[in-house]
């Protein structure tokens, strides 16, 4: 191998698919092979078999689209109040000066140990866990946001105000759009940590989501469930990670690779 | 504006040891008063960092730029003849002095005048067309005469069919162009460059040089270049200003005789080299200083 040499496409997908197999065939091994009971952890057939059930018997489609329904409402509220305050706070540096140590600190509370206060404020509704998510979620698109809006080049802004722009368009017209990139990057990003914090807000004081179905499945000790709820997170994951790279290229096809 | 026709190589010796063109004898007869541009005692002092001396970039300088002067501002790295150049642009501020266009002081950037980088500052998620046309939007032209104007001033730089390129499909030649080209759109009452060719290759800085030359000479624009290259700084100027290295001041102002439109050929002409010998010992001078 020479460092930093590219690979082909094709070799790219099969090395990527690999692991996949050789993931499923240790899991398969210590599984069917008798070297883990069958209580502490399922194999894959017993998994994607309990999957089946759920989606069959037990309306868990319900329940996925709850939770999906809860990370975008959350996600979607804080980037509604975040986006515009972080370029605020990026391009003028009074209002950064105000908000930036608040929000740093800030950033550090987790957003799993508000859960029992939120419970007591707001109920065990879906007010609670939008709470949940907007907590985890805002103070980092404030800053990332701020960050990268603040970085932005200087010689651009220069360029621009010798071209006649004032204070307004240079906010509008050159802070923006070459932040925009950076900025859907970030909200992929946090969006990804969306996805804990649903599941941590559903494991407590829930009555529907992916989450209170892999407690229901602790107390049954049906690991299957459990795993086939976890992966079934992570296929989620996935889908809306690979929409979101295809949105920013389709987007901002100036911005390199 | 009616100037002197193409001469001979011939003539060009001839001109070499003749009076000085128009621009420069303009700048030089004309009363202070209606120079397009004036630099007045500018000088410029940058904070020392930790409570180190400050430094001073710029010593007291004073320039008159006539109107459709090309003016080369020559010196060595670091002499601030960029600090001088963005004072003009109203990017930086002076210590002392100050800057009066048409009489007016400057206090500020403005689209009065255009400015073109040496780094490759075109807005990278605007196409060439849509770049050229950022002053006028900002200016809320309206769309169909923006488009007009983008299309004149792409023909003028070459960059027909290249319209709807993103900058970063552009090679840096391309860039510049149309960096030239978005200033030049403004219709900007001076052009300010700084060291835009320092960048590119040598054949690709010799052909920008005749581009912008060329434009100078067909549109007449007043114009103000820094450059470190002295070759360059005859090449386009009618008067090149030497400064001294850091802090810098104004050393000597030589007058270029050579008329226009300019051929590349002047270059190699022995009154040329004798105007490049005499700058590059002057700047060698400096450049000893402060190397």
């Amino acid at each position: 191998m020479t460092p930093l040499a590219p690979v082909s496409a094709a070799c790219k997908v099969t090395l990527g698919l690999a692991f996949f197999v050789l993931f499923v065939a240790a899991w398969s091994v210590v599984t069917y092979g008798g070297l883990v009971p069958k209580t502490f952890l399922a194999d894959p057939l017993t998994m994607l078999h309990e999957g089946y059930q759920l989606f069959a018997q037990f309306g868990f489609a319900k329940d996925v689209g709850i939770t999906v329904f809860r990370v975008l409402g959350g996600f979607a509220i804080a980037a509604l109040i975040g986006v515009p305050l972080g370029i605020a706070m990026g391009a003028y540096k009074p209002i950064e000066a105000f908000f930036e140590p608040f929000v740093s600190f800030a950033r550090y509370l987790p957003a799993s140990a508000f859960i029992p206060l939120l419970i007591l404020w707001a109920g065990i509704g879906e007010t609670q866990k939008l709470l949940v998510i907007f907590i985890g979620a805002f103070f980092q698109i404030v800053l990332m946001v701020a960050v990268t809006v603040g970085a932005t080049r200087r010689d651009l802004v220069e360029a621009a105000y010798t071209l006649g722009a004032n204070a307004n368009g240079i906010v509008r017209r050159v802070l923006l759009p070459s932040a925009a990139p950076a900025i859907a990057e970030a909200l992929r990003l946090v969006l990804g940590w969306a996805w804990t914090y649903v599941i941590v807000a559903e494991l407590i004081g829930a009555s529907s989501g992916i989450g209170h179905m892999i407690t229901d499945s602790q107390a049954l000790l049906n690991t299957g469930q459990i795993i086939f709820g976890i992966i079934l997170i992570g296929i989620i994951g996935l889908v809306s990670d690979f929409a979101f790279k295809y949105g920013n290229r389709a987007l901002f096809p100036w911005h390199a690779a | 504006m009616p100037h002197e026709s193409a001469m001979s190589a011939g003539g060009l010796r001839d001109a070499a040891n003749a009076v000085p063109p128009r621009g420069g004898a303009a700048a030089s007869a004309r009363p202070g008063g209606d120079h397009a541009l004036a630099i007045l005692d500018v000088s410029r002092t940058f904070a020392g960092m930790r409570g180190s001396a400050p430094t001073q970039a710029l010593l007291p300088t004073s320039l008159a730029v006539a109107d459709n002067d090309f003016i080369t501002i020559l010196g060595p790295s670091g002499c601030g003849k960029s600090t001088l150049l963005r004072i003009v642009a109203g990017l930086d501020v002076p210590t002392t002095g100050e800057v009066r266009l048409d009489g007016r002081p400057v206090r500020g950037p403005g689209a009065d005048r255009g400015m073109v980088f040496q780094s490759y500052t075109l807005f990278p998620w605007l196409t060439v067309e849509e770049n050229i046309c950022f002053g006028l939007r900002e200016k809320g032209i309206a769309r169909a005469r923006q488009a007009q104007i983008a299309a004149h001033y792409v023909a003028t730089v070459g960059l027909a069919g290249f319209e709807r390129h993103y900058p970063k499909m552009l090679s840096g030649g391309m860039q510049q162009r149309t960096a030239i080209a978005r200033a030049l759109a403004n219709e900007p009452r001076i052009l300010l460059l700084d060291e835009p060719f320092g960048a590119l290759d040598n054949q690709t800085r010799a052909l920008m040089q005749e581009l912008l030359l060329a434009i100078w000479e067909r549109e007449r624009k007043t114009v103000l270049f820094v450059t470190h290259d002295i070759e360059e700084a005859i090449f386009m100027a009618n008067r090149v200003v030497v400064m001294t290295a850091r802090p810098g001041r104004i050393k000597a102002e030589v007058a270029v005789p050579f008329p226009h439109p300019r051929h590349y050929t002047v270059k190699t002409s022995p009154a040329f080299s004798d105007l490049k010998a005499r700058l590059t010992e002057e700047i060698r001078v400096e450049a000893l200083k402060s190397a």
